[in-house]
């Protein structure tokens, strides 16, 4: 033992590396990122018995089925699984020079929604309606595309080792990359989802060094335009709505308050166990409104109480702690901004879709990763994994 | 070390990713807390509410219970009707408030359609009856008497009528057996307030919304009892109002039946001789004020004297309390309550108090011997009294001589108190008074009972009044300003009044003791005090609680609870003195002041006592007074400005006891004519069913054949509750409905 010599440490290092070749370093399986997979998983099979929960006496919905949702949520599931399996074989490095592809077929999907194959759905016309009971939510892909175009613009330059960021010129083209679908999903309009894919672009710009000037301004960008939009009554009637009852549920218990109101009943009176499976009146009783899907974490505070509810946060943090290991440990700078921009997502969203249902935020629709019933989620976090795990798996190992 | 990458990574977005991660981390666990705050701290309070919100609660409401006679005769219980109701909250969804429902339906029922809208209008302040008192939520009654065809028509038309409907519902009924209203007795229901709700809300008998609440008379007083419990299922709902869970009930338990001493026979005799005495009177010229008598009002008691039960307790002016079922109409109320309706809603018989009069003389002979005269005397009974200049006339008797106390009372003679009193006033320090003033006159008014409530079972029973120093001078107090202002030396004679009493009103002056000696002046007393006093010198000297609950038996007879006598002190009186004063009153009857109104009574018997009494009111006529009492019965009558005790009130009270004990006018004694010889011991038998073993009425008076015979046809016609169905319900034939609407059994007792 030397201490700090450095060839020691360099000498000792091939010899380790050999050691770690041989039993695992270059499998597949060893590099995976176990707790993320794990997490995803459980997150998923509990949402799955949450939806069940929620809509086995649904029969207007279930079609007199009580497994209806169940079997469609693994269905979802087994997918997104099969999507993030694709996703590593694939490896985020050849998507790369798919993007423009990709993200092509994203901006169609959405721009398809304005056309008359568009649906409503809860308000929202985000929804494209294939048949046989599937439809599509492409704002859900359009996530991944912004992620994945502005990280191959914004990394090009910096992973080619020509600069330490990316310049300006660089930082325009990706916002514009960005803004045009994200436009277009305000024209929906599709309130939650442009609030997410507002925050990715932040996420992804922050991880991508651009100067911090584009950060602020961003930021206060983003505050203008939320007074804009309050001002020039660009939100309907009904969203406006929605924050008030957020401000005060009590404002109006049997109108837009109510879902708040509800959701907080449901939940407080879960207590630290819960009621059990479907046990909770709340739940039975169908007080709390799209709990199969928005309020899905209702079901789990009721039902499962602090422990359930609490073990669901704790799931979505190992996936967020491992995702921020995955950003932090990638050398090159695509495999981070990707990275960064799913933590972004999955963290916005989930902040937000079980802050609503506490009543810290404002009610806006959207689903909570893996576990809300709904197959474009599913699918879109499932690739997301896929990418998290291709960038650890295709890091450069230090040699 | 090596495991930091040494390529592609500046500081500038390691630091960023770190703050990335502690943004993300911040987040999950507000999260977290958020949801400690809602699920653990304030986890109860959601839970509760979670109940609440899945709970729908279906309240059946108990059936009241019914208030018996002494034999069981229904003088309060519940009939079927068919009652047209409107909801409120859903007429108000309407565009026009409900409007043109109310004006339809108003049509259907051949109503006005502005009596209906005022019907469903909220009580405040500012609002007349009609209005409805109850709670805003429950549905209000139109009517109670719909027939069949129009409860067809609006149920079959529901899309027309729109938070309408009509439903068979029990309501009260006062079903005045054999003509025995007994109004102020029963007394009467009307819907809860939302205040009463309030209130309530955590005891243990928590009222619903559609809870009619007792008033007045027993309603009231046994209000608890006769209420039960009404029947709550819980089931569990969805959001749309589904059944979901589990039904989880609480049964209903109808309320207990109250059974009083009131006997309806006596009490129908009672009412009709005071009602016929007060018509009777109004014929007799009054030489005092030259017109005739207005006898504006009177009550009569009838009370058992050993255990304090009223057998009757009768009230006039009186009103059908009927009138409060399913809702008073605007007229009926004014009727009730106006300025122009001398209140027959009054009980004038707990409720009513004025000057005894010469009845007050038990009280003066008690107080005197008291005071150490003896019973025998001799008094000097002259024609009048005088005090320095003031003389006091002798107003219902002559100059007898020296006599005794007991021929005072015999004969009245009011001379003979003025002395004693005027005796005691002086040595008590006349009009300024030693420090420890015997006062016995006033101190032995206080020990009969006087200047407080009897404690009756009946709500608001007023006090009367003892007018002794600390009284006057209360009453100084709070009226001298008053009587400054307005007397003056020398004017009208009630200036005159008002500045004798401005200037010394506090205090006890040598007229006053002189006139309360005969219980003139401020003296008021109640005829339920009248009754209870003389009920106790009948019995030897207790003074009972009049009663008029007698029992509260539950509704499947199966729980009797007996509602004892009990006695609130005994009379300030020997024995000896009691028997004297007995034997004077027996004198009364036979050769005193009432014999002329007793000639022929079988004295050997029933032996009768009697004091009569007739009252000065300043500005009215005389109040007439007469208290009686045999082995069993006191009976005490009072007519205001109806005369003299024994002009006026003495034929209708020996009409009392000749109903009672089966005496004719000539005196000759017909036991099976007799009504109640022996006051009733036993409760009525009330089945497992809640059926009532009663037996029927007669009428009385006695009235001509056909009246009879019409009313055997109508009973042919009643068949179970549902008769008022088939009667063409309008209010004119309520009277008849309710003679014909009794239970079979009484009707088999005819056959």
């Amino acid at each position: 033992m030397t201490g700090g010599n450095g060839f020691s440490v360099s000498g000792y290092g091939p010899e380790r590396a050999s050691w770690t070749r041989v039993f695992a370093r270059d499998s597949l399986a060893r590099r995976l990122d176990w707790p993320i997979l794990f997490a995803a998983i459980a997150l998923s099979l509990i949402g799955a018995a949450l939806v069940y929960s929620a809509t086995r006496n649904r029969t207007e919905l279930n079609q007199g089925d009580p497994y209806y949702f169940l079997f469609r949520h693994l269905l979802n599931t087994g997918i997104g699984f099969a999507l993030m399996i694709g996703t590593v074989w694939l490896g985020h490095r050849t998507l790369r020079t798919a993007v423009p592809v990709l993200y092509g077929l994203s901006l169609l999907l959405v721009l398809l929604v304005l056309t008359p194959l568009g649906a409503t759905i809860n308000g929202a016309h985000a929804w494209i309606v294939i048949g046989g009971g599937f439809s599509l939510q492409p704002s859900e892909f359009v996530k991944i595309t912004i992620i994945l175009g502005m990280a191959m613009l914004l990394a090009a330059r910096v992973d080619a080792g020509d600069k330490p960021h990316p310049d300006h010129r660089t930082v325009v083209q990706a916002l514009g990359l960005a803004v045009v679908p994200i436009l277009i999903v305000l024209l929906m309009p599709d309130l939650g989802s442009v609030m997410v894919m507002v925050i990715i672009v932040l996420g992804v710009l922050l991880a991508s060094g651009a100067s911090n000037r584009w950060i602020f301004g961003l930021i206060g960008a983003g505050a203008v335009g939320a007074i804009a939009v309050w001002q020039l009554k660009i939100l309907d009637d009904y969203q406006i709505a929605r924050f008030a009852a957020f401000a005060n549920p009590a404002l109006d218990p049997a109108g837009v308050g109510y879902n708040t109101n509800q959701a907080r009943i449901a939940i407080g009176s879960g207590g630290l166990f819960g009621t059990g499976l479907g046990k909770g009146s709340q739940t039975t009783g169908q007080f709390v409104p799209e709990q199969q899907t928005d309020f899905v974490f209702t079901v789990a505070g009721e039902e499962l109480g602090f422990v359930g509810a609490g073990l669901i946060l704790v799931l979505l943090g190992v996936v967020l702690w491992r995702a921020c290991r995955i950003a932090r440990e990638t050398t090159e700078l695509y495999g981070t901004i990707v990275a960064a921009g799913i933590i972004a997502w999955f963290a916005f969203q989930a902040f937000e879709n079980v802050g609503m249902t506490l009543g810290i935020m404002p009610v806006a629709g959207l689903p909570l990763p893996f576990v809300s019933y709904g197959g474009s989620s599913m699918f879109a976090v499932w690739v997301a994994v896929g990418l998290l795990q291709s960038i650890r798996v295709q890091r450069p190992m230090s040699a | 070390m090596t495991n930091i990458p040494e390529t592609g990574r500046t500081p500038r977005v390691q630091i960023r990713l770190i703050v990335i991660q502690i943004l993300v981390l911040s987040l999950l666990g507000t999260l977290g807390g958020r949801l400690w705050y809602l699920q653990i701290r304030n986890g109860d309070e959601y839970a509760k509410e979670a109940s609440g919100n899945h709970v729908q609660q279906v309240v059946s409401p108990a059936v009241r219970g019914s208030i018996l006679d002494a034999r069981g005769v229904p003088i309060a219980d519940n009939e079927t009707r068919l009652v047209v109701s409107a909801s409120r909250t859903d007429l108000l969804k309407m565009k026009d408030d409900g409007d043109a429902v109310l004006a339809k339906l108003a049509d259907v029922l051949g109503l006005k359609a502005a009596d209906v809208r005022d019907k469903v209008r909220l009580c405040d302040a500012k609002t007349p009856q009609p209005c409805w008192n109850g709670s805003p939520y429950q549905p209000i009654p139109i009517t109670d008497e719909a027939t069949p065809k129009q409860a067809l028509q609006i149920r079959e038309r529901a899309e027309d009528f729109p938070g309408i409907t009509a439903e068979p519902q029990a309501v009260r009924r006062y079903a005045a057996p054999g003509k025995a209203n007994t109004a102020q007795v029963l007394g009467y229901l009307s819907p809860v307030t939302d205040e009463e709700i309030t209130k309530a809300e955590n005891t243990d008998s928590p009222y619903l919304r559609s809870d009619q609440v007792g008033r007045s008379g027993l309603e009231r007083q046994y209000d608890k009892q006769l209420r039960g419990k009404a029947g709550v299922t819980r089931y569990e709902v969805d959001n749309l109002g589904r059944v979901i869970g589990q039904a989880e009930s609480d049964e209903a338990q109808p309320g207990a039946n109250v059974v009083t001493s009131i006997d309806s026979r006596v009490q129908r005799v009672a009412e009709y001789e005071l009602n016929e005495a007060m018509k009777a009177a109004r014929d007799v010229f009054d030489k005092n004020t030259g017109e005739k008598y207005k006898a504006d009002s009177g009550a009569v008691v009838v009370m058992e004297n050993k255990t304090g039960r009223v057998v009757s307790m009768a009230s006039n002016p009186s009103y059908d309390p009927n009138a409060w079922v399913g809702g008073i109409s605007g007229k009926d109320y004014t009727r009730l309550t106006g300025k122009e309706s001398n209140y027959p809603l009054l009980n004038r018989a707990i409720q009513g108090q004025s000057a005894p009069g010469s009845v007050f003389k038990v009280i003066s002979t008690a107080a005197a011997i008291k005071a150490g005269y003896s019973f025998n005397g001799p008094y000097q009974c002259g024609a009048s009294y005088s005090i320095g200049g003031q003389v006091f006339k002798n107003f219902e008797s002559k100059g007898y001589g020296p006599i005794s106390l007991g021929r005072a009372l015999e004969v009245s003679c009011d001379t003979v108190f003025y002395g004693l009193s005027h005796e005691q006033w002086k040595k008590d320090g006349g009009i300024k008074p030693k420090k420890n003033a015997k006062d016995w006159f006033y101190r032995t008014a206080h020990q009969f009972g006087l200047g407080k409530e009897t404690g009756i079972d009946l709500p608001n029973e007023v006090t009367g009044r003892v007018p002794d120093r600390k009284w006057k001078s209360d009453y100084w107090k709070a009226n001298k300003d008053a009587w400054c202002k307005y007397g003056k030396k020398g004017g009208s004679y009630a200036q005159q009044i008002a500045y004798e009493n401005c200037l010394e009103g506090n205090r006890m002056r040598a007229g006053d003791s002189v006139n309360y000696s005969i219980g003139q002046g401020d003296t008021l007393v109640t005829p339920i005090q009248m009754a209870t006093i003389y009920g106790a010198i009948a019995n030897g000297g207790t003074l009972y609680d009049p009663t008029v609950g007698k029992a509260i038996v539950s509704a499947d007879g199966k729980n009797v609870q007996e509602i004892k006598p009990k006695s609130h002190g005994k009379l300030p009186m020997t024995k000896k003195t009691r028997d004297e004063i007995d034997g004077a009153l027996e004198g009364v009857a036979t050769r005193g002041s009432a014999a002329w109104r007793f000639t022929g009574w079988p004295q050997d018997e029933i032996p009768m006592h009697a004091k009569t009494g007739t009252a000065e009111v300043y500005g009215k006529q005389t109040t007439s007074w007469f208290t009686t009492y045999t082995e069993d019965y006191t009976v005490v009558m009072t007519i205001s400005q109806g005369g003299t005790g024994s002009g006026a009130s003495a034929p209708a009270v020996r009409k009392i006891y000749n109903a009672l004990y089966g005496v004719s006018e000539d005196g000759k004694i017909d036991k099976k004519k007799a009504l109640l010889p022996t006051p009733q011991k036993s409760l009525p038998k009330i089945q497992k069913d809640g059926s009532i073993d009663a037996p029927k009425n007669e009428l009385y008076p006695p009235k001509a054949e056909e009246k009879a015979v019409e009313e055997g046809q109508q009973q042919v016609a009643y068949e179970g509750p549902a008769a008022t169905v088939a009667n063409t319900g309008s209010s004119t034939n309520r009277d008849a409905r309710r003679r014909s609407a009794r239970p079979r059994k009484r009707r088999r007792s005819l056959v």
